[in-house]
């Protein structure tokens, strides 16, 4: 890339610069500014009890989302880059189509099926499968559905790429040994699938991290994330050196398997 | 199937033929592949070689004719059961396995034992020549050493059969001769059938004990090397392997002087150039035309000598540069002779 091309690359970093590179250097003034200086707002948020508890919810809730986003992702991966026209079709619009609806009318889209008068259980009441609904929502269940539903496309993208990677020759060599559909799958296919497979998982867990709008609708304030508890530190019992800490060490977390994430594509293409 | 107990099949091939929608890739094609030979299937790409290939590996079923083994037809047979060795252009190595886990694959799918299989894979390791590279994975070995772990890979279970797609197109002229003569040792050592597709006519002429020649999804020709190269049976076959000077005969004659002629007198006359001598008087008798001598390449051993008759044809002639005076030049009225028996009419 010689200078010139370089400058057209200059609006972008003036605006992300602007937009976040600024705020985020006064969120962290903030975080070792308010309400007095020192790092005491640190040792508050990594030993409040709640907040421990809120990370580790977290936590736990992006690790279930991760392996059942992927999970699912490999699947239709698998649909989308190995069988006919008409199903490629088909994978390629359950792809596309979550992209054009906003995250908030899938949140409450979730709701209308999964709430306790919503269509599951009257279905399932009707069918007298149930006597008192079921709780989906306003619990880590819901949270988790709309979660994945969100994230399985961003999955499938990096898994679908390193499938389309795999040399059909090396499947044939397989065949040609006289391995099992089943061994070739699980002793062939997937280890070559592997790249994809942890840049998926990485995407995912990063994203799911920052997650706001999903788990403050689904989880009904029940299952607060850390994000949803930043923003209830802001607004409701506002302490903004506390919110301004957490978002810090949010921040690093996220930075740091990012730097991972670029290790592993790295030497994905390395190789 | 017991495929280890075979240690080498023959194949019958009858009327085989391959069409994907309207275009036919196969037409009839029938040959015996003997018990231990090394065939060769040469032609040029798009010739049908490789979809013979992959018939007979069972990946692709054929539109029409039967495939039998050793007898037993194995038309309908799965590849997975036929047990044919692979090797592939591109090696086609799994990539996350070290190469003695590649060549233990093959075995551990048969469920031979462990000591076997360690025994076994020490042993084909040895044969092929890679010692020492045993726990590095394919991505760190070079073109010819990953060319030596898929033919190990696929010669580790003995399969009755050995299928080669053009497994030596992406190595370097030297490390090809190589590979080939280490084939030729193989072959010999392991005493099974092997079928090789190739589009180099050299490859196929060092290699095999026959040449199988296919053109536009037919078989041309079988025989071996010798024949196919002194007897070709028509011309495509003639002009593919090697040069060949075709000179149009009308009555028995060239360009007005007699000449032998097996056979039509009117027709074309095809000799190889390393069969043809120069003159530089008219010879009182025997076969000869007069010609010009337009170009002439000095390559140690032979000289190239590029030559026009007065009728028109192109001549190539490869002659001992012992046999050639020195002051030959281009522009030079010269004759180019050879003994009948070493001219054949197409």
């Amino acid at each position: 890339m010689t200078r010139r091309h370089m400058l057209l690359l200059g609006p972008l970093l003036l605006f992300l610069a602007a937009a976040y590179l600024i705020p985020f250097l006064g969120v962290m003034r903030w975080s070792v500014t308010l309400p007095e200086p020192g790092l005491h707002q640190y040792r508050a948020a990594l030993t409040d009890p709640l907040v421990q508890s809120v990370i580790w919810r977290t936590l736990r809730i992006c690790t279930m989302v991760t392996v059942i986003t992927v999970a699912a992702a490999y699947m239709l991966a698998l649909i989308w880059v190995r069988s006919g026209p008409v199903a490629r079709v088909l994978v390629e619009l359950c792809i596309l189509i979550p992209f054009w609806i906003s995250v908030l009318t899938r949140a409450f889209g979730w709701l209308a099926l999964l709430s306790n008068r919503g269509l599951v259980n009257s279905w399932l009441e009707a069918l007298g499968i149930i006597d008192l609904p079921l709780v989906m929502v306003r619990n880590e269940f819901g949270v988790v559905v709309g979660m994945v539903h969100f994230l399985i496309p961003f999955a499938v993208f990096p898994i679908a790429t390193a499938m389309r990677n795999v040399d059909e020759r090396v499947l044939m060599a397989a065949r040609s040994m006289g391995a099992s559909r089943a061994r070739i799958f699980w002793q062939v296919f997937v280890p070559m699938t592997r790249p994809g497979i942890l840049g998926a998982m990485l995407l995912v867990f990063v994203f799911s991290l920052g997650f706001f709008i999903t788990p403050a609708i689904l989880g009904g304030g029940r299952s607060v994330m850390v994000a949803e508890l930043i923003y209830l530190r802001l607004f409701q019992s506002p302490n903004w050196g506390l919110a301004a800490a957490m978002s810090v060490i949010l921040m690093a977390g996220v930075g740091l398997l990012i730097a991972l994430l670029l290790r592993q594509l790295g030497e994905r293409t390395a190789r | 199937m017991a495929r280890t107990e075979r240690k080498a099949a023959e194949i019958d091939a009858t009327g085989i033929g391959k069409s994907f929608g309207t275009f036919k890739a196969l037409t009839d094609v029938t040959l015996t592949i003997a018990r231990g030979e090394f065939l060769t299937l040469l032609g040029p790409s798009g010739s049908g070689k490789t979809t013979f290939l992959m018939v007979l590996s069972g990946f692709e079923p054929p539109t029409t004719g039967r495939l039998l083994l050793d007898g037993r037809d194995m038309t309908d047979i799965s590849p997975e059961e036929r047990g044919f060795g692979m090797v592939f252009q591109g090696y086609a190595l799994f990539p996350h396995l070290t190469v003695e886990e590649n060549i233990a694959f093959p075995l551990k799918v048969q469920r031979r034992g462990r000591a076997e299989i360690r025994r076994r894979v020490a042993e084909i390791i040895e044969m092929v020549g890679l010692g020492g590279h045993g726990h590095k994975r394919p991505a760190g070995l070079s073109g010819g050493q990953q060319q030596r772990v898929a033919l190990a890979r696929a010669l580790a279970y003995e399969p009755p059969v050995m299928l080669f797609d053009e497994p030596f197109s992406a190595l370097d002229r030297n490390l090809r001769s190589q590979m080939q003569d280490e084939m030729r040792r193989i072959h010999r050592e392991t005493g099974t059938t092997f079928v090789f597709v190739t589009h180099d006519q050299e490859e196929a002429l060092t290699l095999s004990s026959r040449i199988a020649i296919f053109e536009a999804g037919c078989l041309q020709q079988i025989g071996s090397p010798r024949d196919i190269y002194e007897r070709p049976g028509n011309r495509f076959v003639a002009e593919f392997l090697g040069d060949i000077n075709v000179l149009p005969i009308r009555d028995g004659k060239l360009e007005g002087r007699e000449v032998t002629v097996q056979g039509d007198p009117d027709g074309d006359l095809a000799i190889r150039p390393e069969y043809m001598r120069i003159a530089l008087q008219a010879p009182a008798e025997g076969n000869a035309v007069a010609a010009r001598l337009t170009d002439l390449t000095y390559l140690g051993g032979v000289t190239r000598l590029n030559l026009r008759t007065a009728g028109g044809a192109e001549l190539v002639l490869s002659v001992p540069t012992a046999e050639l005076s020195d002051g030959l030049t281009p522009g030079a009225e010269i004759w180019a002779t050879w003994p009948g028996e070493r001219a054949f009419m197409l």
